[in-house]
């Protein structure tokens, strides 16, 4: 990269939904702006100098809908005055809206036109019930399509690639991954008191997950409702700098994380996905992102991937390479993907576990990587080790089709 | 005529009461489903919902439209094969929108009884009066070429008397829902010795469309629900009367309201449960079954004289709970009903003589809401009501004496023949009043 990139001073507000005990769906809860406002003012509270900051961008998938409101771009100065009278925009590209945000920042601090972007992402999907949220959020597929679909579209899309999977695997090998998954996801959420799922008290997990079989009649035929990230109100913000950005802010380097690479690729929404059985826009876009670092995937020390379905996270887990096609589930079923594992994976819960508010995902998931490289996940923290100073997250929007892959780096200095 | 023809044309009498209203909206809900499948394709099919009550009428369309939303919700996933070969209908919400459409063109409602001379399947839900029952149901019948089958509601009404009197010849059977209708999954069937084979084989393939669980009852005056419910209620005011001998009779009632619920474990104490069904609709149906006990008079003067003072309880249209015996904030009691004085006493004037008088709550004790959840519940009973048999306060010993006389009630149904066996009442007390235990067991002896 002609420059180097820094992230700093992440934050996230709660992923508020079921699960949460202060989360009462018939009572009136805070919208929108308070979550942009909560998570933005989290994040300029780092920091000595915001007014530093050139430019916001936030990534939301459906406001819209889910909340009537567009043009997203003009809550940037509720955040903060300072942020009126600059450069201010919306990105969407569905879950993958968040993971945008932070590109869009990139490529205006390479661009010389900004030395500091507060990147956000936004959602608040819990404005009306699941059954009519999976309306909106099938507005992530090809609508000429969505006859043929299923009422839950997109937990019918995942279904549909898990029946492959456990057809051409086996259907016990790959629960038994998925279900560890799950409870990896819980545990780790536990860990972050902003997760979702951090007052889940559930005592065995794996038991629960294998007692409930999929039931097509009432959901989707090849998965059940552990198996699938929950309905989520959330922000994330962060910052992303140059070297002269990081001055301006008045940040040391080493409360940053470096940006070594990224990439970011999208396939034809029209089409099907190429092969059920591999997640080909995420092997693709990580191949890209690594080699644009330099780097290989042994060499990270934590990823964040896209798990809004457990079987979408056995399969990322196959596109990244870490295990060949058809192992992904004994791998994670192995304990690799575990906070203690070789390759610890979604370390404060990931979609299942923290949540998924979806145009906010892709930040969250940055937020998550700079808290551990920086050691300020607090009870969440993994141990990293030194020969593997990398993270690596991976947002993806709709069944593959837009997907954002970066590399970050340990700064020692 | 098959299942699917009977319920093309149907009419409910007195569809905007409680259990009308509830009665109405499963067989719309039926009738709306047998209309979309592919072979009904272009058959008309008629609910009339016939009330007294103009405005009753209105709200029930309120009441219908939420529902259905509701029920439409649930099932989506079917919804969209239902409606797989309509290109207009994309996303979830038009298909709910459209179901809503045509479930709710199905009913008609209206003041007009002369609807359901062309019915040819008629549900009674009009009030608990025998007299009333038959003089509408032989009117229809007179006038209706299509010889209907009558599915009459009542709780306490022998289904024979009905039956002979209106001259319905085989073609009438007690179908008792429990309030609510759309809620609560037991359903009481009741036929005659006339009554037709067919028309309880379409009875019982009715139910189970709506996913009910069926107790059958012998035709006798209150059948199993009420047989139990009537002399449990009895026994609670006997009990109350009793006890307000030596203290205040507003501090009785709440005793005796707080050990049938806490002590006996059940979601609501006696005294509750009579406001929640109503005063005058205990009183009434203890009126049409004391006729027809030979050994026991089922009768409470006290129930007169609360119904004299205009003390009748039951719920408004929204569901909350009148003042009874009991009055209620946000659905809880928080003073009880003073004839003397024809006032309400609070609960808190009275709290800590009622509190010396119950002394510590046992250390076994779960609410009813805790208690129902658990899996062993045997055991756990069991346990509990060891522990209260061992006890010597006078609230233990109430208790266990409720329980006895509980369970005495149920093999009573079973020895007299209106229930055919323990298990049915206990079904019956378990779904229909959602006891956490039968009646019938051998935790009291």
């Amino acid at each position: 990269m002609r420059r180097k990139i820094y992230l700093v001073a992440g934050a996230n507000t709660i992923s508020m939904g079921t699960g949460r005990k202060e989360f009462n769906p018939k009572k009136e809860r805070p919208g929108l702006e308070s979550y942009i406002h909560e998570a933005g003012q989290a994040v300029l509270k780092q920091v000595p100098n915001p007014s530093a900051i050139d430019e916001t961008v936030i990534g939301n998938f459906m406001a819209s809908v889910f909340n009537k409101q567009g043009h997203l771009g003009g809550f940037a100065a509720t955040i903060d005055p300072d942020l009126e009278f600059k450069p201010s925009l919306s990105v969407e590209g569905a879950c993958a809206s968040g993971g945008l945000a932070i590109v869009s920042g990139i490529r205006s601090v390479l661009a010389e036109t900004a030395d500091v972007v507060l990147a956000m992402g936004v959602e608040v999907q819990n404005t009306v019930k699941a059954i009519y949220g999976a309306d909106f959020l099938a507005y992530a597929g090809w609508f000429q399509n969505r006859k043929k679909s299923h009422a839950y579209f997109f937990p019918g899309q995942f279904s549909d690639r898990a029946g492959v999977y456990y057809e051409k695997y086996g259907f016990d090998n790959a629960r038994k991954g998925m279900g560890r998954w799950f409870k990896n996801a819980i545990e780790n959420a536990r860990l972050d008191p902003t997760a979702q799922e951090h007052h889940n008290t559930a005592a065995d997990l794996e038991g629960m997950y294998h007692k409930m079989t999929p039931n097509g009649k009432n959901f989707v035929d090849h998965l059940n409702i552990f198996d699938c990230s929950k309905v989520s109100d959330g922000a994330s913000g962060i910052l992303i700098a140059s070297e002269e950005g990081l001055k301006k802010l008045g940040i040391p380097k080493k409360d940053a994380v470096e940006i070594i690479g990224f990439a970011q690729f999208t396939r034809n929404i029209t089409n099907d996905p190429p092969n059920p059985l591999e997640l080909t826009t995420i092997r693709r876009t990580a191949a890209k992102a690594l080699e644009n670092a330099g780097i290989s995937i042994e060499q990270i020390g934590t990823i964040e991937t896209h798990d809004c379905f457990s079987i979408a996270g056995i399969l990322s887990v196959e596109a990244l390479g870490l295990a060949a096609p058809g192992e992904g589930a004994a791998y994670v079923a192995a304990g690799k993907t575990a906070r203690d594992g070789v390759m610890p994976m979604n370390t404060t819960g990931g979609l299942i576990g923290w949540g998924h508010p979806t145009g906010a995902t892709g930040v969250h998931q940055a937020v998550t990587i700079w808290q551990q490289l920086t050691a300020n996940a607090g009870d969440a923290q993994i141990k990293l080790s030194p020969e593997k100073p990398y993270g690596l997250s991976i947002n993806m929007g709709g069944d593959d089709v837009t997907v954002v892959a970066i590399v970050y780096k340990m700064c020692n200095e | 005529m098959n299942y699917d023809e009977r319920l093309q044309h149907v009419s409910v009498l007195g569809a905007a009461g409680k259990m009308g209203s509830g009665i109405l909206l499963l067989t719309a809900v039926e009738m709306a489903d047998l209309s979309l499948k592919p072979e009904n394709k272009g058959k008309t099919f008629v609910l009339n919902a016939i009330d007294l009550s103009d405005e009753g009428l209105s709200g029930l369309m309120d009441y219908l439209r939420v529902q259905v939303l509701k029920i439409a919700e649930k099932k989506i996933v079917w919804l969209r094969q239902v409606y797989a070969e309509n290109a207009a209908l994309i996303e979830n919400s038009d298909i709910i929108e459209q179901y809503i459409l045509d479930t709710l063109r199905i009913v008609r409602p209206t003041t007009a009884m002369e609807v359901a001379y062309r019915s040819k399947l008629i549900f009674e839900a009009v009030s608990e009066n025998k007299d009333l029952k038959v003089k509408i149901l032989s009117q229809i019948d007179q006038n209706n070429p299509n010889k209907p089958w009558f599915f009459t509601n009542t709780s306490s009404v022998p289904i024979h008397i009905i039956e002979n009197e209106a001259e319905l010849e085989g073609r009438v059977l007690g179908f008792h829902f429990y309030n609510p209708p759309a809620v609560q999954r037991l359903v009481e069937l009741i036929v005659t010795e006339k009554t037709l084979a067919e028309t309880s084989q379409f009875a019982l393939d009715y139910a189970k469309a709506l996913k009910k669980v069926v107790v059958k009852s012998n035709d006798f005056a209150g059948f199993i629900g009420n047989g139990h419910f009537m002399r449990d209620a009895l026994y609670g005011i006997n009990k109350a009367l009793e006890l307000s001998a030596g203290r205040p009779f507003a501090e009785a009632v709440y005793l005796v309201n707080k050990v049938s619920q806490d002590y006996l474990v059940r979601p609501m104490g006696i005294f509750q449960l009579i406001d929640y069904v109503g005063v005058d609709v205990v009183q009434f149906i203890m009126k049409v079954m004391n006729p027809f006990l030979k050994d026991e008079n089922l009768h409470s003067p006290l129930l007169d004289s609360m119904l004299e003072m205009g003390v009748k309880g039951g719920q408004h249209s929204s569901g909350a709970q009148k003042d009874g015996f009991l009055k209620y904030e946000k659905g809880a009691p928080v003073a009880v009903f003073d004839p003397e004085t024809k006032s309400y006493i609070a609960v808190d004037s009275f709290k800590t003589a009622a509190e010396e008088w119950l002394g510590t709550m046992p250390a076994g004790f779960q609410p009813w809401r805790v208690a129902i959840k658990i899996a062993d519940k045997d055991s756990h009973f069991s346990a509990w009501f060891s522990e209260l048999k061992s006890l010597n306060s006078p609230a233990a010993k109430m208790a266990v004496e409720y329980g006895l006389n509980s369970d005495a009630i149920g093999r009573k149904l079973v020895a007299d023949g209106v229930a055919f066996n323990e298990n049915d009442v206990n079904t019956v007390m378990l779904t229909g009043f959602f006891h956490a235990y039968g009646p019938v067991n051998n935790f009291f002896a």
